[in-house]
């Protein structure tokens, strides 16, 4: 197998190359698709341009944007986490826990999240509070659900281990059953950040009036389809970036899987 | 034969008339048969049977992982309730925390037991060379040979003194080689503190070069067919497996073997 080198931007070159000759060519209707070049330069005008009294009204802003939707996402993942880990830890163990709340769990998870919309903009109204409501709601799914697997996948042999050594159910859950779930809880919050970013544009673009799912409905209506396409690519970015944190939190934490992998 | 230290009268073990059931995919079957068996303190007690007799059952039971359909098991002058640390077990897999290192494995035990550390680090330390691990104390047991992590497994159960070793097939999936170094390094441990050892095995040479009494089992549902004393001298070493008397012992023992394979065959 070749090295991976440099190989990996082909593809995304590629790409471009179909995009750039899709718009110059007018492969599609004129004026609907903006061309690469364009949408970088109004991505630029938007990140770099001054504030304020400028032609583009999004000049500038994106930083502040960018801010306040991973702010959102942060907080919504973090919520979905500490209240999801525990609670995965829970029904996995302990079988009063799963009769208790693992039906419920698995009956409301189907329900999409945008289903949730009108529900939380009722209960919430148009603030944060209603965006976090859907951010952790969505991402906390995945991080139970990866959570419970994780505890029910550990080694019968290393419980007995454990049990033969004089470890009591709390440090069982600490020592063994934690640790061995770990793995599956890491899937578990990369799943959940992805959700989350889902989560966080359609609040924005309906729940919120700042964000980038705000900039990208408000765009859409004021027919800036450079400015969409910018924030696609700005959304997609910053995914890349939360999923590769989670990941490298991981691999800091699980060493000795990586040992054992290449053992 | 040297003196053994006689701690106390009481058996570190006992199963008294002992049946085992178990469900398997809706179907009963049958483990182990009206046992009746003993361990003295400061024994090395051997089982020895076929794969799936129901010797391993028999172990579970004393570790107090399962409990017997009918009839008593007993350790240390109490009944069995569950797993204890006084009945520390050494499986087949060497069954070590992957997430903690060689070190960190061999202290699970004294630390979950909040032990103070002043009384278990220079055990800890005396392990370690006693079982040829020093200098690995901080690898991870993805690091270490098959070999070396039973010696870990090993290593983890002794720090605690447990009255009682359980030991099922715990050089089972080793290669042919480093079985034996880890028969002369129990053979070793043994001379050392007179451990009180209930081991589980299917290797005839095994069971009489390490024990004091090999019992015999049956194919399953298993029961116990004989209970041979095996009077060779200690300190042993693995030399002594080509010693007439040994070989008189493993033809007694092969021929009761062969006695139940026929049993077997005509049923």
């Amino acid at each position: 197998m070749p090295r991976r080198g440099p190989w990996f931007v082909l593809l995304p070159l590629a790409l471009l190359l179909v995009w750039h000759a899709a718009v110059t060519r007018q492969w599609v209707a004129p004026g609907i698709i903006p061309a690469p070049a364009q949408v970088a330069a109004s991505w630029s005008t938007w990140i770099v341009g001054p504030p304020g009294k400028s032609l583009s009204p999004y000049s500038g802003t994106w930083l502040a944007n960018v801010l306040y939707s991973s702010r959102r996402v942060f907080e919504g993942f973090l919520i979905a986490a500490v209240v999801g880990i525990p609670l995965g830890l829970m029904i996995g163990w302990n079988r009063l826990a799963s009769t208790l709340v693992d039906p419920s769990i698995q009956l409301l998870r189907p329900v999409p999240i945008t289903a949730w919309l009108p529900f939380s903009i009722a209960v919430f109204g148009i603030y944060d509070a209603g965006a976090l409501f859907l951010i952790g709601l969505g991402a906390f799914y995945p991080i139970v659900v990866n959570t419970t697997h994780g505890v029910r996948d550990t080694n019968l042999l290393l419980l007995r281990a454990a049990r033969m050594l004089g470890a009591g159910e709390a440090a069982i859950l600490r020592k063994v059953v934690f640790p061995s779930a770990l793995p599956s809880i890491f899937t578990g919050l990369r799943l959940g950040v992805g959700v989350a970013w889902t989560a966080v544009i359609v609040a924005e673009m309906i729940a919120v009036k700042s964000g980038l799912g705000y900039v990208l409905w408000d765009a859409y209506y004021v027919g800036r389809m450079d400015i969409c396409v910018a924030t696609m690519f700005s959304v997609g970015l910053l995914g890349f970036v939360s999923d590769r944190i989670i990941l490298g939190a991981g691999h800091l934490l699980l060493r000795w899987r990586a040992l054992e992998a290449h053992g | 034969m040297a003196e053994r230290p006689r701690a106390e009268p009481r058996l570190a073990a006992e199963l008294r008339d002992v049946w085992k059931e178990f469900v398997k995919r809706g179907r009963r079957v049958e483990a182990v048969q009206a046992i009746d068996f003993a361990v003295a303190p400061n024994e090395f007690a051997a089982i020895l049977g076929p794969s799936g007799c129901g010797k391993s059952t028999l172990l579970n039971m004393v570790a107090g992982f399962d409990r017997p359909t009918r009839g008593q098991v007993w350790a240390n002058g109490a009944p069995v309730e569950g797993p204890d640390p006084s009945r520390a077990v050494v499986f087949q897999e060497p069954a070590l925390f992957p997430w903690y290192t060689v070190l960190d494995n061999i202290t699970f035990g004294p630390k979950t037991r909040r032990v103070p550390p002043e009384v278990y680090r220079p055990r800890v330390a005396a392990l370690l060379s006693q079982v040829g691990l020093e200098g690995f104390a901080s690898h991870y047991p993805a690091e270490l040979s098959g070999g070396m992590k039973q010696r870990v497994g090993i290593a983890r159960v002794l720090v605690m003194e447990p009255e009682l070793l359980l030991m099922d097939e715990p050089f089972g999936s080793l290669d042919a080689q480093t079985r034996l170094v880890m028969q002369e390094l129990l053979l070793e441990v043994w001379e050392r503190r007179h451990q009180t050892v209930l081991f589980v095995t299917h290797d005839v040479e095994e069971a009489l070069l390490l024990a004091d009494s090999v019992s015999v089992m049956t194919a399953r549902p298993g029961r116990i067919k004989k209970r041979i004393t095996v009077e060779l001298p200690r300190p042993r070493a693995l030399d002594l497996t080509t010693s007439p008397l040994f070989n008189e012992l493993k033809r007694e023992v092969l021929a009761l073997i062969r006695e139940e394979r026929l049993r077997a065959a005509a049923e």
